[in-house]
């Protein structure tokens, strides 16, 4: 997107673990981002975030078939189709993509995949943004 | 199976800048290879141990022989006296024994990989904030985050090695060096961890053998039984002397792990893990208002949780390729704990680290001195009782105070130790010249005269105290490597 500009800075979007181990991330509005994006915005992309892997960990009528289905082939029927945790990771790394190109980008902002972090972290990266400068 | 192969790489001469060439050789490499905890990986990053196997292939002996013989020797009198579904139920069991097994044995436990230096930069400042400390080079008390999870409250331990906040219920294994979502414990009998992704298969192999030693066991006595009832006890034992064996090891087995299953039918169904039953974390001993915050509330749902539960994918890209720019992972505070294909690379961390605080520490020292001796540089002082600075760093952490009598302490750095203590009582202290004590090996004769000057001018600075200041701060650095 841009190879040239320099990283001004990175913030990091902690865990919140108040519903447990579930993987769910603090919506709380960082102050690094305040002049880059709108509060409303950043706040609708975690939640989304969140529910989408709410959806992936949930105990539930579909989730339970796989397993026993899983456990009655010897675990060998993952070889052919993907889990369901790896439907739903497939899905919110291209809404993250999604949302860098609408969004993050034009601001100056990249977000991170928290997969590739280990589900720690959302990282996002600010990029400096020359254009501000000048005002 | 061929382990994996690392060969070290060479710290001396050549840097990343002076040789392109041989970057563009060790180009494409697989984040196993460059993982930092003690895991051992096969099959190219597909298997995942943990570093002792010794007890994990007295296990698959144990199992192999002991249902090798029933087969052999028991098998074929009962199939024909009784019923050939025996064997084939026998059959099943073992191969699902054995299935379980592998795959708890050999997938990753649930590991957290370790934090980004910047991760890791953000957390320390943070957590720097929340203190109020500035001063850095030693290790603060341990720090901890409070959160409420479903109303109880649940102490989040910050890992020194991972750099990171660890999540509820996870442990650092300190065999393996990583942190595991949900640890439970490590199990040498498996050689790995058992954490949040393979503890349903870890159930499933202790429940299944439990099932197998009490079925070998039993056709086992029924065998015998009905060969004394042809030809005597005596003589039955004498035509199937497997039998006895097999008996011995079943009858010693049964207990332990027939009990061990009824131990995690009841984690599982109270939704605890081993980790946590031993400290008593959820136990009302502790308070009656102490409950488990992680259980569903009915047996069913919990056993369906454990078992039956989504499974997350690994954390840690094993059979990832490293990208060309990605950022070294976090080295771990306590060098001594490195192994694996990363030693070569934390070495040089270390190294890199070491050389630095032993270089402040020398220019401190040697300041006033350039003046005088423009030869003394921290190249022509060699560390003593180390010839190459490749050794590991933690042995030259010498932030104690250590008496100048003892012959490896005549160094650089001791000598700026004693002087702390210098400052009060000048006299007391003897110092060992360099021509009074036996050289170590690696000090060259040729340096003598110049360490010797060195320690007479360096006895001289003691009243100047940002020369003692620099020094602490750089043997302070040099204790934290």
């Amino acid at each position: 997107m841009r190879p040239q500009a320099a990283v001004a800075g990175k913030v990091f979007i902690q865990r919140d673990y108040t519903n447990g181990t579930l993987c769910q991330f603090q919506t709380k509005f960082p102050s690094e981002l305040e002049n880059r994006i709108d509060r409303q915005q950043f706040e609708e992309t975690v939640r989304t975030l969140n529910n989408m892997y709410a959806e992936a960990e949930k105990l539930g009528g579909p989730s339970y078939l796989e397993g026993c289905l899983a456990c009655f082939t010897a675990y060998t029927i993952f070889l052919c189709m993907e889990t369901h945790y790896e439907k739903v990771l497939k899905k919110i790394a291209k809404y993250i993509q999604e949302q860098n190109e609408k969004m993050y980008a034009p601001q100056g902002l990249l977000l991170t995949d928290p997969i590739e972090r280990g589900l720690r972290v959302i990282e996002i990266t600010i990029y400096e943004d020359r254009s501000l400068t000048g005002r | 199976m061929k382990e994996c192969g690392y060969s070290e790489i060479n710290t001396r001469g050549t840097s990343p800048m002076e040789s392109p060439h041989i970057k563009k050789k060790a180009t494409v490499r697989r984040k196993w290879e460059v993982f930092p905890g003690r895991n051992k990986f096969y099959c190219d990053g597909r298997v995942m141990m943990a570093r002792q196997t010794g007890v994990f292939y007295l296990t698959l002996i144990l199992i192999l022989v002991t249902s090798g013989l029933f087969f052999a020797f028991d098998c074929p009198y009962l199939a024909v006296k009784i019923t050939p579904a025996i064997p084939v139920i026998g059959g099943i069991l073992v191969f699902f024994v054995m299935g379980t097994l592998l795959r708890t044995s050999f997938s990753d436990p649930g590991v957290l990989p370790r934090a980004t230096p910047d991760e890791a930069a953000d957390l320390e400042r943070q957590i720097d904030v929340a203190n109020g400390s500035t001063s850095g080079g030693y290790r603060p008390p341990p720090r901890t985050k409070e959160v409420v999870i479903n109303g109880q409250t649940v102490k989040l331990k910050y890992c020194f090695t991972c750099k990171i906040f660890r999540p509820p219920r996870a442990s650092h294994c300190s065999l393996c060096d990583n942190c595991v979502e949900r640890f439970d414990h490590h199990c040498p009998w498996v050689g790995n961890c058992v954490g949040k992704r393979n503890y349903r298969f870890f159930y499933m192999f202790i429940l299944s053998l439990s099932f197998l030693t009490v079925f070998i066991f039993a056709f086992v006595i029924t065998h015998v039984i009905l060969r004394s009832q042809q030809s005597g006890f005596l003589n039955a034992l004498k035509d199937s002397p497997a039998s006895v064996l097999e008996a011995v090891v079943c009858f010693f087995s049964v207990w332990s792990i027939v009990g061990l299953s009824g131990f995690h039918t009841y984690l599982i169904s109270s939704n605890q893990t081993t980790n946590e039953d031993i400290k008593g974390s959820w136990s009302s001993k502790r308070g009656k208002e102490n409950y488990n915050p992680y259980s569903y509330g009915n047996i069913f749902k919990n056993c369906c949780a454990a078992l039956c539960g989504p499974v997350n994918p690994s954390l840690i890209d094993r059979r990832g390729f490293v990208p060309a720019d990605m950022p070294q992972a976090v080295s771990p505070s306590n060098g001594l704990t490195m192994y694996g294909s990363t030693q070569s690379q934390s070495n040089m961390c270390d190294q890199d680290q070491c050389i630095q605080s032993t270089k402040f520490v020398l220019q401190a020292a040697a300041t006033p001195l350039l003046q005088n001796e423009p030869s003394v540089t921290s190249d022509e002082l060699p560390l003593p009782g180390k010839t190459s600075i490749h050794a590991p760093c933690t042995s030259l952490a010498l932030g104690q105070p250590t008496p100048p009598s003892s012959m490896p302490n005549l160094n650089s750095e001791s000598i700026l130790t004693d002087m702390i203590p210098l400052k009060e009582d000048l006299g007391n202290h003897q110092f060992l010249t360099p021509d009074e004590a036996p050289s170590p090996p690696g000090m060259l004769p040729v340096n003598s005269p110049v360490t010797h000057s060195h320690t007479m001018h360096v006895l001289n600075l003691v009243s100047q105290d940002s020369l003692h200041e620099d020094s602490v701060r750089g043997l302070v650095k040099l204790s934290s490597v």
